[in-house]
């Protein structure tokens, strides 16, 4: 690499942390590095090297380094890069809505419905729509679970179905009235096109329409859910990556015990 | 006598085929006295039937539409349409496009005998048939001249929705060396009894498979192959509730790969196992005659069931999965069966787990381009390690020779490939199969050892798994839920209502004209 094995840059700037002021952490307090790849729509070349670094700057980035490019194909350029960011956000003053309950593990979880609910919560899971993809909703359903934690189907104290794939709304709010539901899950993989969004507001006013929504703890969950999407479309949770049954269960149980 | 590198007893072997043999009888037994919507619109396109209407609904919907509607589907649009043809001296193209105006019954017709039918027929199947082996031919023209890539091929897919641009990135995929480009269909079409028709450029996930949009693809990599001086083959999925349908639109565009088993539609789409089952023979009927390689689903099971745990039950459904295919004719050597490197990158030893079964699955069917599925179900948005996750599943398809490599993406779990993505994967395995080559050759295992064992108890459980299978009937073990832990009724699922026991005047010349003998 060009660049040499060891770092000659000078670090004449501020290295103590400022929470008003955060940057990325290469090795350094405050030296903001950062690595990006992305293609560019041009043949390879020095020039498309320099349009690389000229985006870089744009973006924000001081000292742009391309450290890898390659031609893909005819006309278009990869590029590894590194750069300085110099943009900073102010990390005292987020806030980021999430899911308010305390997260119990399956023991836990039937204990409080055994004593909070007295009987068995029922859940009906699908992955909606045209929506193929199952992978989310056995995480959360299936006896097994995943990655150690064990689905709802195992759960002592919930009867959980999971409806599988491409189920249509009608379908799982059938389901739903038929089985006496406390909740539903709804799991969505494919985001292309916003098509999720149609799918998960369609069911809010399916739901709507069927006097149900009050009466029915709603919920969903994939790769790109966030519980603020979810808030704002008008479920009462999302549940994002790294979320396991006992996320879902959790709050299920407690949402139901706050409503009784 | 074969030698085997992992332990097994061929003889074991031997009786897993047969015991397989007898389950796919019975499941031959049932398809052979029924016939399906699906089916019957397949031998509308093998006459020369195409189109849509003024609704965009397929002529060869209309017309089989029209059969169901009066009850007639039984006795088949080959009997009608013949029968029309020599009633009002039509093609069967003009039959349906007035049949399309509403001005044309030929469930209503005067009934012509059958050697009249036939006769008027004849050139009109003649004529599809001689496209499906020009089609071959040139295809076998391409390997003989320019040639092709070794195994494992390298398949990736592109997903854009738009068939223009699935074409620059399909081109630079083979510029970069895959061998095989799959076409990812919009989610949901699996569902749609209907293929739609021309190009396309909307869809969700992937593009629509039609046949305009297959024609446009496969011009494309021919023009690539010529360019890159190795024949790139296409594929796309005769799955869903038109696996018949579009078997016959790929043997007339010439693609070269098909996902085709009934097995994943009921398991993974709900599709009802009569209907499907029934879609599935006509289509490997075709995609045999065709020359196409198809590839089974097997490697879904371990998405929904432990791929430790469960391995056995890839095996037995490709068992019995080469035991249709071979009721079908369909040869081998055309048989990619599916499985997959999915066990979890937790548990200790899992690389060589997956070598054994492997290295297995590669002796059980020697003759087959087996189809080898990247690792997915573990695949989790750290690029990085997935990137390694799919270096040791490359490893493992050089050393055991697997046929068909599908590339596994270090952002699996994120997006449709993105053109670096593709590259990225493409640099892993060419890197690791050359670097690897021989691997395979040289090393053997150790007797008693680890991966001997693995594979002769998944081979074991295989056997028990298939002998009971033998007892209940195919149909009750997908009532049980027997693969990947999902069950279906012979009832539930969609599609039933397009099945119809086959009637008095029911004929099917295709079948004895495509199916070849092994």
């Amino acid at each position: 690499m060009s660049g040499g094995l060891y770092s000659m840059e000078g670090k004449d700037f501020d290295q103590t942390l400022d929470l008003k002021k955060i940057k990325p952490y290469g090795d350094t307090m405050n030296d903001g590095k950062a690595q990006l790849s992305f293609t560019l729509p041009v043949p390879c070349s020095d020039e498309a090297v320099e349009a690389a670094k000229q985006l870089l700057r744009k973006w924000g980035f001081d000292n742009p380094q391309v450290v890898y490019y390659k031609e893909l194909t005819n006309g278009f350029t990869f590029f590894n890069c590194y750069g300085n960011c110099q943009q900073t956000v102010d990390f005292t003053s987020i806030h980021v809505p999430k899911v308010e309950s305390d997260v119990m593990d399956m023991h836990e979880c039937d204990a409080f419905v055994k004593e909070h609910i007295g009987r068995k919560v029922i859940v009906v899971g699908a992955s909606t729509g045209t929506d193929a993809h199952t992978v989310g909703i056995d995480a959360i359903m299936n006896m097994k679970g995943y990655a150690g934690h064990y689905g709802l189907e195992r759960y002592e104290m919930f009867e959980a179905l999971n409806m599988g794939s491409q189920v249509p709304n009608e379908e799982i709010v059938a389901k739903a009235i038929e089985l006496k539901a406390d909740a539903i899950l709804v799991s969505q993989t494919v985001t292309q096109k916003d098509v999720h969004i149609k799918n998960l507001v369609e069911l809010v006013e399916m739901l709507e329409a069927e006097g149900l929504r009050d009466k029915i703890i709603l919920c969903c969950g994939g790769p790109r859910i966030t519980h603020e999407l979810a808030q704002e479309l008008g479920y009462d949770a999302g549940f994002g990556m790294n979320s396991f049954a006992d996320n879902v269960a959790s709050f299920i149980v407690q949402e139901l015990a706050k409503r009784k | 006598m074969q030698k085997s590198k992992v332990g097994l007893d061929f003889q074991r072997v031997a009786h897993a085929k047969q015991v397989a043999a007898n389950i796919a009888a019975e499941v031959q037994q049932f398809v052979n006295n029924y016939t399906t919507v699906a089916v019957e619109r397949t031998i509308c396109r093998l006459l020369g039937v195409d189109n849509v209407d003024e609704n965009e609904v397929p002529l060869p919907n209309i017309l089989v539409e029209q059969l169901k509607e009066k009850g007639a589907l039984g006795e088949g649009i080959l009997f009608f349409l013949g029968n029309a043809m020599v009633e009002t001296g039509l093609q069967p193209q003009e039959i349906a496009e007035k049949i399309a105006d509403g001005q044309l019954n030929i469930t209503q017709l005067p009934v012509h005998n059958r050697s009249e039918i036939e006769k008027k027929l004849q050139p009109v199947i003649d004529q599809s048939i001689v496209i499906i082996k020009e089609r071959r031919l040139r295809r076998e023209n391409y390997l003989n001249t320019i040639g092709e890539g070794t195994k494992p091929y390298l398949y990736v897919i592109v997903a854009t929705g738009n068939i223009y641009e699935d074409v620059v990135q399909a081109q630079a995929a083979a510029r970069q060396g895959a061998d095989i480009i799959a076409v990812i269909r919009t989610t949901g079409q699996s569902l749609l009894d209907y293929v739609p028709y021309g190009a396309t450029t909307e869809g969700f996930g992937g593009t629509f498979a039609t046949q305009e949009n297959f024609r446009i693809m496969r011009k494309a990599l021919d023009e690539v192959s010529e360019e890159v001086g190795r024949y790139i083959r296409l594929c796309n999925y005769c799955s869903g509730l038109c696996m018949p349908e579009i078997a016959v639109m790929g043997a007339f565009e010439g693609l070269d790969v098909m996902l085709n088993d009934a097995l994943y539609g009921i398991l993974f789409r709900d599709i009802n196992m009569q209907r499907t089952l029934v879609d599935q023979y006509f289509s490997r009927i075709i995609n045999g005659f065709a020359g196409v390689i198809i590839n089974t689903g097997e490697d879904n099971y371990l998405t929904t069931a432990d791929a430790f745990e469960q391995a056995h039950t890839v095996l037995a459904s490709d068992c019995i999965n080469e035991q249709l295919a071979l009721m079908a004719g369909l040869p081998e050597e055309q048989m990619g069966l599916g499985h997959a490197f999915e066990m979890d990158p937790q548990l200790e030893n899992g690389f060589l787990y997956e070598l054994a079964q492997a290295q297995m699955t590669r002796e059980i069917f020697p003759n087959a381009p087996l189809k080898y599925m990247p690792p997915t179900k573990f695949m989790t948005g750290n690029i990085f390690k997935g990137h390694i996750q799919d270096a040791l599943f490359n490893m493992i398809g050089i050393w055991t020779n697997q046929g068909i490599q599908l590339l596994g993406m270090p952002t699996e779990a994120i997006h449709t490939p993105f053109m670096s993505d593709r590259y990225l994967s493409i640099e892993n395995a060419k890197y690791i199969f050359g670097n690897m080559k021989n691997i395979g050759d040289e090393m053997e295992f150790k007797e008693g050892g680890i991966i001997r064992k693995r594979a002769q108890k998944v081979l074991d459980d295989t056997i028990e798994l298939l002998e009971k299978l033998e007892k209940e009937g195919l149909f009750t073990a997908l009532e049980k839920g027997i693969f990947g832990d999902v069950k279906r009724s012979k009832t539930g699922g969609k599609g039933l209502d397009g099945v119809a026991p086959k009637g008095e005047n029911y004929f099917n010349s295709f079948v004895d004209l495509m199916k070849l003998k092994i």
